[in-house]
């Protein structure tokens, strides 16, 4: 575990670059650090591996205070990539990786096959690229062994600094998902600058969102995208943002909690009437369980109960019973295809214990949709 | 006198020939290799002080411009005649190159290189030695090969001061008016000048890495 605690940078006695921040990165975690230019992002970043020194404030890896360990002994145990890539052009490839283990007395044995196993994780195969020098590569294979050679000691964290910024953006895709897959085997802390939300959005477990040497929002993305925390992080989230991203929204972000329900045991007379007075063109069928929240029995719509005069049925008889349930946290593409493909009309939407919270119908989503929508226009 | 007129004096002559040789190699290189054990570590030592580098060019610049024929004479009253004066006039004179293109080997280095060094938990040693010491080199060498070709043509002037080298054959020839002596001391200057800075050539060859060099290919 990372904690930054009540952090300041100032220069010249002048200045706050970095005020009074304080973070804790979880261990195995994908944490994103993201602000415009000069918003103290590296600054932040380039602190943990003591490039830089706080002012005010403390750093602890672990529980344990990083002033207290030599720089040199800390900074070979924390991965470091930076945009610039900054390989050794005047070493081979396998020199390069080999670097930080080699100045840490590792067995040269040891080594070499670490060296292999890296590059194979990053796919340069060993045959073929040990040997070469770094300007034979091109700029995506380069910051492969970049991030290869971060990776060397073992480290537990690796810091990032706009590591795939100066890429184009077929390479770039291809290199954050293969950090997102090395990020999951390896169960590793990255810390990772970035000004691209695209990117942030895509890899962060959670992302930090900077703001003049401050941390303005810290939260997963999905929660950034969908309660932004003040007008500045709307704005540099991008009001669009959504629809980049559409697997953001969930189930329960576009059902409606406002639908009409009825008891399983009542009339048929009685369910037109609620529909009528409701204005509902279906109802929910639901008891109440023994916490007394609802369960869902089925729906019925006017379909079913036209034409049934018998008084002794129940709306339970004719109800339809076997209804798509939803899960709460199924996105909304998944959910729109399904609806789709059984052409579904209501789909109602659960919880993990069966327990109904709210109904999804083509004008659920539409309405959800247009609050998003940018630049309404009035009529 | 023809041509085969010149190469009999060049076998009668041939063991004083090889005797100026053998001095004029050891004044001029005896100078470049002091030079170069005092400017490469001082330009290492001063690169990272802007002031003390701008400080230490001048001084190297201005004994850079003072004549040579001065600047052995100025050597006389510190160390009398003979190959001392001479060796210490050369040795000032190999200064500038040699600093002046370890400055630019190191300044050079891409600072991006020095980051990820430094990040990666590279000491300050460590990156002089394995960093900017190989990446600066093909420059460093490039000043002591100036340093070399200059100093052996300068050390025919050490002559005046009794130092000896391949100038006793060309002022000894222009007050004789010998113009096969005059020849000889001018030809093997320049072979010696040319075969140095050949040889240099292959050492810098062999210390620069093959993916610094231009010539091979990039993808």
């Amino acid at each position: 575990m990372v904690e930054l605690k009540n952090i300041y940078k100032t220069y010249d006695d002048k200045v706050n670059v970095i005020e009074n921040l304080n973070l804790i990165i979880n261990d195995g975690e994908f944490i994103v650090l993201i602000g415009e230019s000069g918003c103290g992002k590296t600054t932040t970043m380039q602190m943990l591996n003591r490039l830089i020194e706080p002012t005010k404030g403390s750093i602890l890896i672990n529980g344990k205070d990083i002033r207290s360990v030599n720089k040199n002994e800390l900074r070979r145990n924390i991965g470091y990539v930076i945009q610039d890539i900054g390989l050794f052009p005047h070493r081979t490839i396998e020199e390069n990786i080999s670097t930080v283990p080699l100045l840490c007395k590792m067995d040269k044995k040891e080594v070499a096959k670490k060296v292999k196993d890296l590059m194979k994780t990053v796919g340069l195969p060993y045959d073929i690229y040990a040997k070469r020098y770094p300007k034979e590569l091109s700029g995506g294979q380069q910051q492969r062994i970049g991030v290869a050679r971060a990776l060397a000691n073992n480290p537990d964290i690796i810091l990032m600094d706009e590591p795939f910024s100066a890429l184009d953006p077929i390479t770039r895709e291809q290199l954050q998902d293969e950090i997102l897959r090395l990020h999951d085997d390896l169960g590793i802390t990255v810390v990772f600058v970035t000004h691209d939300i695209d990117e942030a959005i895509k890899l962060g477990d959670r992302i930090a969102i900077m703001e003049k040497g401050v941390i303005v929002q810290l939260d997963t993305p999905e929660e950034i995208l969908k309660n932004p925390a003040n007008d500045f992080v709307a704005d540099f989230m991008g009001k669009n943002r959504i629809w980049k991203t559409p697997d953001l929204l969930k189930a329960g972000d576009v059902m409606s909690d406002k639908f009409a329900k009825i008891s399983p045991h009542r009339s048929v007379a009685q369910a037109i009437e609620v529909m009528r007075k409701h204005d509902a063109s279906v109802l929910v069928v639901i008891q109440q369980n023994e916490n007394g929240k609802d369960k869902l029995l089925g729906l019925v719509g006017p379909n079913r109960l036209r034409n049934v005069t018998d008084n002794s049925i129940k709306v339970k008889d004719m109800m339809k019973s076997d209804v798509t349930k939803i899960p709460f946290d199924m996105t909304l593409t998944e959910v729109i295809g399904i609806r789709d493909k059984n052409n579904i009309l209501y789909s109602p939407v659960v919880n993990e214990d069966g327990e109904l919270l709210g109904i999804i119908s083509n004008t659920s989503i539409l309405n959800v949709l247009s609050q998003i929508i940018p630049g309404k226009e009035e009529y | 006198m023809g041509f085969f007129g010149f190469l009999e004096y060049l076998s009668k002559n041939s063991e004083e020939i090889i005797e100026k040789v053998q001095e004029h190699m050891v004044l001029s290189l005896t100078a470049v290799i002091l030079a170069c054990l005092v400017a490469i570590p001082l330009g290492f030592l001063i690169v990272n002080h802007k002031k003390l580098s701008a400080v230490v060019l001048n001084i190297a610049n201005i004994i850079q411009t003072i004549p040579s024929l001065a600047l052995f004479a100025f050597a006389m009253p510190l160390f009398g005649i003979g190959t001392k004066p001479a060796i210490f006039a050369l040795f000032l004179y190999a200064l500038l190159p040699i600093i002046k293109n370890t400055l630019i080997g190191i300044r050079n280095v891409n600072p991006a290189i020095i980051k990820a060094a430094t990040g990666m938990g590279m000491s300050k040693a460590q990156i002089m030695f394995k960093i900017e010491v190989p990446m600066a080199i093909s420059v460093i060498m490039g000043g002591v090969r100036i340093a070399t070709v200059t100093s052996i043509g300068v050390t025919t002037i050490a002559t005046l001061i009794a130092a000896g080298g391949l100038g006793d054959f060309i002022y000894r020839g222009l007050s004789m008016y010998d113009v096969p002596m005059i020849l000889t001391g001018a030809l093997f200057s320049a072979l010696l000048a040319l075969l140095a800075d050949f040889m240099l050539g292959l050492l810098e060859k062999k210390l620069t890495s093959k993916g610094l060099s231009r010539a091979s290919k990039t993808n």
